[in-house]
């Protein structure tokens, strides 16, 4: 099929087949060269997004929400077109029709809309209530299902943050599609495989596959309706490098009005428009001002999506993040790097614009991309704070090199995986759990096999590690289990249509799981192996505290004796996690990561044998314990590279705070100092990392004083946040965490 | 034999950006016959502290930062003074070239270098540490003469091994123009000399004195302002870097 607006480019099996990788590979250009090149902000840039701050100041004001509209369920077309300044806007689309309005989304449960509403002082129309009521919800769906032991596990918190009651998020749609192809053509190939399924037999899979590909095919309807109504034909390709951007944003403006998940990501879009970013300035049609101009008002509109949460849900995942998760660079298969200009103008969005937590820019980091961009990343890293890095060298030959990260650290190839969401469980009160023989001192819940409390004076490393070795087992297969009841009535009641339609048919499905408190855990068992633990019991006889005689090995010093223990225990539980099948043959992954949620998990967890006190933050993510680590920053990076991403294939986060002092002395050895480090992380195979360049006075100053600071962003676990939108709990712990310091 | 040297070891940093070029691990060794009154590192004195380690316990440690160096990269031992142990540094100093690691040694330069043929035979760079430019501050503050620097730097000179000039600049001792320009007029003597560092007087240490239970002489004094060392350091020309 030839198009017009395909004229220029370089054709190949992308024409007959939805193939974005192809077009690419076929039709960019890399650029090796340094930033020298790129354009600041325009005058209509910077009046833009002055309207923008004042809306983002005033939501602060508000309380954090701006306004809600209570009385709309939101979807593709529920709202009439809204604009910051329409006379001044390149890019269009809101998620309603007022920016920063929020609206409501009860597909995943009633429960947490109406709380939501409620804490910023609305209630829940009588007429949403009404539509919902003979209407069953993935929230409903799932709790009718669930056993008693699920429901215990959750009310303990050895498994939280399950998506059980809103979307469920971490998929990303291939939104490129939209613009490469235009609406009209991905519908007749939905329809052609909807055709192809009538000839199979028709079992439970193939009759959900088959309903399913009537929802996709519907809701690509929605999503043509939805940009007509801001004036846009969106059925046929993209004709130039405007409508590609816009095209893209329609694709996931649909599907953020249509789903409240956790991760809503982007993908990797920055290359893909930079092939028709390129087109346009050769024929003239746009310049490097223009073409930033049309990046920033891109990432103008991705600042501006939001979702409504419960404060219950903000405990968890801090500073109303979004995920939209963006990948920049990475290197192709054929050895060229997929950096082009447009990488550049991506990152560049941070000076533009200012630095922001929102979008998540991830660059895929590898030792062969070109050194000005190398070079580029570390620049914006130390000025902004708002970058984080994973390894493509370690992707690369897993996902191919058109993958994505889905919120901070889970990688699928676009378009063809997507991952079922597990949140994580809570490792530390596992092995408190298995000490006190099937309690949990925190709660007061009897939960797991039971046994005796553990007896004696001194805690013996091996009858701990056979304990942990049952608990683990009994925990893996509750979570497995109940893992495939969130995900079968996601499915069934909340499935992400418009998403979907923007995937494979045959899609790849991953279910992935996660545990906190890693690093405590390791500490723990360090010390009951190399010092010696003495229990101490509560009137009951339950274990709630530990006294500790000598040092032991710990952590973030690149010592084997502990660190060897961390990466063993993350084995052992996704041998375990892999035992129980899981819905649609999903691939089990597992991760280590925690987001802002290790404050939480450490409130509702005991004293552990490490040393932490009852009620401490656990570390994030992957990290070492606070100031545990005693060699420096390096040695922290090691022991954390030595997990294997075999074993974690849903991420290891890991999150580097470091003084602008003890990164060098000038500016440019800074950069290269940076450049060099995560040459060396990521070349032991590590697999991702999270780069604060600041001093902990500067936090402790926005701590006092937020409004002197407001646009500090600070990347936490995985994603960045805007420090002033993270509670004062989180703030504090934000504070306590290592900063690698000059000495 | 390699095995069998040992020395004592107060410290390590695996990422060091301060001493030495690139990202450079750092081993502070144990020692120190100086007691300088700006010193950071008082627990590094004395000679019977620290740890025991080997010479090739010390490199497999650096060894595994070594994807971190880059091109400049390396080791560094610093201390203490590293040359109060100069067999055990010459021996970590051997076996990172053996394995291809740059060596950079941070010293006060008050050793006899007739002494420290083998260690310097290794050394890649010299951070040289000239605390004054006056016999009299000399004698008062660090209880040398100037005259063993200046002497070890001549033999630094002799041996052609690249080297880096620093001072810490500490408030109404040596933070002034002539000080500078005499700190300058000793690295251009010295065509071996490429790059001359000032570093501000830092009180950070004050806290390990005070566990010390001992006084920090320099304590009254305040930290140099930020403008006063960019002032200082537009005097040192192409030998600021």
């Amino acid at each position: 099929m030839e198009q017009n607006n395909w004229n220029g480019f370089v054709g190949g099996d992308w024409q007959n087949e939805i193939n974005v990788r192809d077009f690419i590979q076929r039709n960019y250009r890399e650029y090796t060269g340094d930033g020298a090149f790129l354009a600041g902000a325009t005058p209509r840039t910077d009046a833009l997004m002055k309207k923008v701050q004042s809306l983002f100041t005033l939501e602060r004001q508000y309380g954090g929400v701006l306004d809600i509209d209570t009385a709309t369920v939101s979807s593709l077309t529920s709202y009439s077109p809204g604009y910051i300044d329409k006379e001044n806007e390149i890019i269009v689309g809101l998620q309603t029709n007022r920016p920063l309005k929020r609206g409501v989304n009860p597909f995943g449960g009633m429960r947490m809309v109406r709380q939501a509403c409620e804490a910023y002082g609305y209630k829940l129309s009588a007429k949403v209530e009404e539509e919902f009521r003979f209407r069953t919800t993935h929230n409903d769906g799932v709790f009718r299902a669930y056993t008693d032991e699920m429901r215990q596990a959750r009310k303990c918190h050895v498994i939280t943050g399950l998506p059980d009651a809103y979307g469920r998020g971490r998929i990303i749609g291939d939104y490129r599609r939209v613009a490469l192809y235009g609406v009209d053509r991905l519908i007749e190939e939905k329809k052609k495989d909807k055709a192809r399924l009538a000839d199979a037999a028709f079992d439970t899979e193939q009759i959900r596959q088959d309903e399913e590909l009537y929802q996709q095919i519907a809701f690509l309807g929605y999503l043509k309706e939805m940009a007509a109504m801001y004036g846009y034909d969106i059925s046929k390709p993209a004709a130039n490098a405007r409508e590609a951007v816009q095209w893209t944003y329609f694709a996931y403006l649909g599907a953020i009005k249509e789903q409240n998940g956790a991760a809503m990501s982007l993908g990797r879009v920055s290359t893909f428009f930079d092939i028709y970013i390129e087109r346009d300035i050769q024929l003239g049609l746009l310049t490097e001002e223009t073409a930033q101009e049309l990046m920033d008002d891109f990432v103008i509109k991705l600042r501006m999506a939001r979702h409504l949460r419960t404060p219950e849900y903000n405990e968890l995942f801090g500073g109303d993040p979004m995920w939209i998760t963006e990948a920049v660079g990475g290197m192709g298969e054929d050895g060229r790097s997929l950096v082009t200009k447009s990488s550049f103008r991506m990152l560049n969005t941070l000076y533009t614009l200012g630095s922001s937590p929102e979008p998540n820019l991830t660059v895929l980091w590898s030792g062969k991309l070109p050194e000005g961009f190398k070079k580029f990343c570390a620049k914006v890293s130390i000025d902004t704070d708002s970058i984080q890095y994973e390894n493509d060298d370690l992707m690369r030959p897993i996902y191919g090199d058109d993958y994505a990260i889905a919120c901070c650290v889970s990688a699928m190839k676009v378009g063809k995986q997507m991952q079922f969401f597990g949140a994580r469980c809570n490792l530390a009160k596992l092995l408190l759990i298995a000490i006190n023989g099937g309690f949990d001192t925190s709660s007061g819940m009897a939960i797991g096999p039971k046994m005796d409390v553990m007896q004696g004076d001194t805690l013996s490393f091996d009858e701990v590690m056979g304990r942990m070795e049952t608990y683990m087992a009994w925990l893996s297969h509750l979570y497995v289990n109940t893992m495939n009841v969130i995900h079968y009535m996601h499915d069934k009641y909340a499935y992400e249509k418009t998403q979907m339609a923007l995937h494979d048919t045959n899609v790849e499905r991953f279910m992935a799981f996660g545990v906190a408190g890693l690093s405590v855990v390791a500490d723990s068992l360090s010390a009951i192996k190399y010092a010696k633990v003495h229990p101490v019991r509560n009137s009951e006889g339950y274990i709630v505290d530990f006294t500790t005689e000598g040092d032991f090995p710990k952590f973030g010093n690149d010592d084997d004796r502990v660190d060897l223990m961390a990466k063993d225990l993350t084995h052992r539980m996704i041998t375990e996690l892999r035992k129980t099948p899981a819905y649609r043959n999903a691939i089990h992954t597992l991760s280590v990561l925690t987001i802002t949620s290790n404050v939480m998990y450490g409130k509702n967890t005991g004293a552990t044998p490490d040393g932490r006190g009852n009620g401490q933050p656990f570390a994030p993510g992957a990290n070492p314990m606070h100031n545990r680590e005693e060699n420096g920053a390096l040695a922290s990076l090691n022991s954390v590279a030595k997990i294997s991403y075999d074993d974690c294939r849903d991420g290891i986060s890991n999150t580097f705070s470091i003084t602008p002092e003890a990164l060098g002395r000038t500016f440019e050895e800074r950069q290269g100092n940076l450049v060099n480090i995560l040459d060396g992380y990521f070349a032991q195979m590590a697999h991702h990392i999270n780069v604060n360049v600041l001093n902990r006075e500067t936090l402790m100053d926005a701590y006092e004083n937020p409004e002197a600071y407001p646009n500090l962003t600070i990347r936490v676990s995985g994603y960045a946040v805007n420090f002033n939108k993270l509670s004062r709990e989180q703030q504090r712990e934000v504070i306590s965490r290592t900063f690698h310091e000059a000495v | 034999m390699g095995q069998t040297i040992t020395g004592r070891v107060h410290s390590f940093q695996s990422l060091g950006t301060l001493d030495g070029p690139g990202v450079r691990f750092v081993a502070f060794l144990q020692g120190c016959p100086l007691r300088c009154g700006c010193c950071h590192n008082p627990d590094t004195w004395d000679v019977s502290g620290g740890s025991e380690y080997t010479a090739q316990d010390v490199v497999n440690r650096a060894l595994r930062c070594r994807s971190y160096f880059g091109s400049e990269g390396g080791l560094t031992l610093s201390g203490g003074e590293p040359l109060l142990q100069q067999d055990f540094a010459a021996e970590v100093f051997r076996l990172c070239h053996e394995s291809g690691v740059n060596t950079c040694l941070d010293t006060s330069g008050c050793i006899a270098p007739e002494l420290c043929g083998p260690v310097l035979q290794e050394t890649d760079r010299v951070l040289l540490d000239i605390k004054y430019t006056s016999e009299e501050m000399y004698l008062q503050h660090v209880g040398c003469s100037l005259e063993k620097p200046l002497r070890f730097l001549e033999a630094l000179q002799l041996k052609q091994i690249p080297v880096t000039l620093r001072q810490v600049i500490i408030p109404g001792l040596n933070d002034n123009e002539e000080n500078t320009a005499a700190l300058l007029a000793i690295a251009k003597a010295h065509p071996c000399v490429d790059k001359v560092e000032l570093l501000p007087f830092r009180k950070i240490c004050q806290t390990k004195y005070d566990m010390m239970k001992i006084p920090f002489p320099f304590g009254g004094i305040p930290e140099p302002e930020q403008q006063k060392m960019e002032l200082l350091r537009k005097l040192l020309e192409g030998y600021g870097g």
